[in-house]
């Protein structure tokens, strides 16, 4: 036992007459390193700040009681018009349901990716056992650029619109779920694999027959927690660069005073529906993983 | 069928229906559900006009685009008023040589000058106009004659040549030429990044690697103040036409978004955590309200969080930080209160048997048992947010975001834009490979 925690070298073996000594004397020390490593991240933390602090625009403490302002400014007009909030809602309706289309059909071609390219790179399942540390890379390079480079440099060829938003969003939802996917299939049960092989069956029919039915469940309910992220991620694209309900919020926010009403319902349509979609993954997924019927 | 059926005892005919009708039904799920997909796809396809995007597709931009990101294009420039000679690489003030220097494939004569553009394609300009010889076609000839431009060359014209009374422009494998009254034009493209390391002006610039070696080690100083070495990496950083010194400190400001808004994150919602887990927290009233604040952070979107901040604190990477900040303490409350709740009660226990307070609890009994599963889920977002930070950054005007979607905005110099692809990608695959060791070392202890 004494081998083991404090490893083979003698000389670090506690002398066993003193136990509590030798506890001590390695409380002490991790206690010093963890008080070291503490005494450095505070050090970064708050040099960090101060840097970022410095490089920004306007300091913390002169902008905190400004916090309150814009919000409280916005909220003020938009109250002042509240009659015309249900005539917004109906003109901002198509907007939003563009956005969220955006979302699920990236998240819809992301996943039907994922699921090729996870099988395709888990050992045991492969096609092509070979191949499997090219689709592992190709994942991870999907997953390593960001949305919004692929959607800027698209809008560029393109042109505007949810087109360049669908891919880039399908692009990296594919890569980040193939990840999840693959993890999910390396625990699948090998045995239903087998026994389609013996039959017979070519490759997609064992996948088809014996491994998705064990994990869909699971990819499932990955899937929907991407949706989630997605629908945040298309609003915010639409923001940076076309279509949705990001952009009309862009152009009411550049408009400024006189379109505040536009900006809250925005936000408004926006929280309500990320909310929406959360509860309703949310429930999903604990009954796709809990296993219960509905 | 028959006899094997006789001989068994009779099966209830209920059951058999509810049997077969059951797997109906599945085999009209298992159909159904492509089929909605697809439906879905179709409905999808016209919602976005996807017959009209590829009428609208540029497709000359994606050729820029992709020459661009491996190759450079020189300007040789004559004004047809003056008969000044310009030769600047991308046609850039920044990329201009100075007077008395030209690149090998140019030479001048007075006032002719000649363009070499590799396979036997030659320019002259001279006094009476410029010549474009082609291999395989002739010679174009162009000279003004009564303020229009008169063309010869073999007929037909092909179609990569263009002509009217005003401009002619070429177009061929070896490069574009173009002669208006005002102008007259050739581009050679080359491969390469051009000026990446030296720009024109330098005392370094054309130099090959051993030169360049030698000079930095033993050679005579350049510059008498400082070494060559350093006047080598000063060059280099403060290059005006790639800026490897803003770059670099635009990531670096994009990864300090990411770790400042992580870390602070993390900070605020440990306690936070400890307030909504219910085997941590007594009062049900602390722990609704806490919960509701979490649910009300990660409901109100990124997107907003940052748009409120930044009206406050104006642009910068401490709002960005701080948009980071506020969105991943919702997520990570939740998250933390979660495992929190899934601890092993007996080890706390065993602590409050020996007398210890609620902090002495909390400092060893739970927190020696969440701290892998929380710092692993905290380096997790790490990698995550710096993806985020490079948007947010594009949004509170910060870090490579900023520069990136500058670059884009242009539409011109799309090397940069290349340059800052790549940047980023090795740095998200660097936090990627950083936040993935950490995690194995810190898990397995």
């Amino acid at each position: 036992m004494v081998d083991i925690a404090f490893g083979p070298e003698p000389e670090k073996r506690p002398d066993p007459a003193q136990p509590s000594d030798a506890y001590l004397e390695l409380t002490r020390r991790r206690r010093m390193y963890g008080g070291i490593l503490m005494v450095i991240f505070v050090a970064l933390m708050v040099s960090g700040f101060q840097l970022a602090q410095s490089r920004n625009a306007g300091d913390f403490l002169s902008g905190l009681p400004m916090l309150m302002a814009f919000p409280a400014e916005v909220l003020s007009e938009a109250w002042a018009n509240r009659a015309e909030m249900p005539a917004l809602v109906l003109r901002f309706l198509p907007s939003l349901i563009e956005t969220i289309n955006i979302a699920a059909v990236a998240t819809l071609l992301g996943a039907i990716a994922a699921m090729t390219m996870s099988l395709l790179a888990t050992r045991g399942l492969a096609r092509w056992p070979r191949a499997i540390p090219v689709f592992r890379r190709l994942m991870d390079g999907l997953r390593a650029i960001p949305e919004i480079v692929i959607a800027l440099v698209l809008i560029f060829i393109l042109g505007g619109g949810p087109v360049p938003a669908v891919i880039a969003i399908a692009l990296h939802t594919g890569g980040a779920l193939g990840k999840l996917f693959s993890e999910v299939a390396e625990n699948a049960d090998l045995k239903p694999v087998e026994g389609l092989t013996s039959v017979g069956a070519t490759w997609g029919q064992r996948m088809w027959l014996g491994v998705i039915p064990q994990v869909a469940p699971n990819w499932l309910s990955y899937t929907l927690l991407r949706f989630e992220i997605n629908v945040r991620a298309s609003a915010i694209l639409g923001f940076v660069g076309e279509g949705g309900i990001g952009h009309d919020l862009k152009i009411a926010l550049q408009w400024g005073q006189g379109r505040y009403d536009e900006v809250v319902v925005i936000f408004l349509l926006l929280l309500l529906t990320i909310t929406f979609i959360d509860r309703i993954s949310d429930r999903a997924r604990e009954r796709l993983v809990k296993g219960r019927r509905p | 069928m028959t006899t094997a059926s006789i001989s068994r005892p009779a099966v209830d005919p209920a059951l058999v229906t509810t049997i077969t009708g059951a797997f109906a039904r599945r085999r009209l799920a298992a159909l159904a559900v492509p089929v909605l997909i697809l439906c879905y796809l179709i409905y999808t396809a016209f919602a976005f006009d996807l017959g009209g995007l590829f009428a609208r597709a540029r497709m000359d931009n994606a050729a820029i685009l992709v020459s661009d990101f491996w190759s450079y294009k020189t300007h040789v420039t004559r004004d047809n008023r003056s008969g000044d000679l310009t030769i600047a690489i991308e046609g850039e003030a920044k990329g201009t040589y100075p007077a008395g220097m030209l690149p090998d494939w140019v030479t001048t004569d007075g006032a002719t000058t000649r363009i070499d553009l590799g396979d036997g394609h030659l320019v002259t300009y001279d006094a009476d106009g410029a010549r474009y010889a082609i291999p395989d076609y002739g010679t174009v000839d162009i000279r003004p004659l009564n303020g229009k431009l008169a063309l010869t060359a073999p007929e037909p014209l092909p179609d990569w040549i263009s002509a009217s009374d005003n401009k002619v422009s070429v177009t061929t494998d070896a490069g574009r030429f173009s002669y208006s009254r005002s102008k007259v034009e050739t581009f050679k493209y080359q491969p390469g990044w051009e000026l990446f390391f030296f720009t024109l002006d330098s005392p370094f610039y054309g130099k090959s690697f051993t030169e360049l070696v030698a000079l930095a080690l033993w050679q005579d100083r350049v510059d008498p103040a400082r070494s060559n070495l350093g006047y080598m990496l000063a060059e280099f950083w403060t290059n005006k036409m790639w800026r490897h010194g803003d770059v670099a400190w635009a990531l670096f400001e994009t990864i300090q978004m990411a770790f400042l808004g992580t870390m602070g994150a993390a900070l605020l919602a440990l306690p936070l955590g400890f307030m909504a887990a219910s085997n941590m927290m007594p009062s049900g009233a602390v722990r609704f309200a806490t919960r509701r604040l979490f649910d009300f952070i990660r409901a109100v979107d990124a997107l907003i969080w940052t748009i409120l901040l930044s009206r406050a604190f104006g642009p910068g990477p401490m709002t960005g930080s701080l948009a980071i900040l506020i969105n991943d303490t919702g997520t990570f409350g939740k998250l933390f209160s979660e495992s929190l709740e899934n601890i092993d009660a007996r080890q706390v226990e065993g602590i409050r048997s020996t007398g210890a307070n609620a902090l002495q609890r909390a400092r060893f009994g739970v927190i020696p048992q969440v701290t892998p599963v929380l710092l692993s889920q905290i380096l997790y977002y790490l990698e995550s947010n710096t993806r985020s930070a490079t948007v947010i950054g594009a949004i509170v005007g910060g870090g490579i975001g900023l520069l990136l979607t500058q670059a884009i905005i242009t539409q011109k110099d799309w090397e940069e834009v290349a340059y800052y692809i790549t940047l980023i990608v090795l740095m998200v695959m660097a936090m990627d490979a950083l936040s993935g060791w950490l995690r194995r070392r810190l898990i397995k202890g």
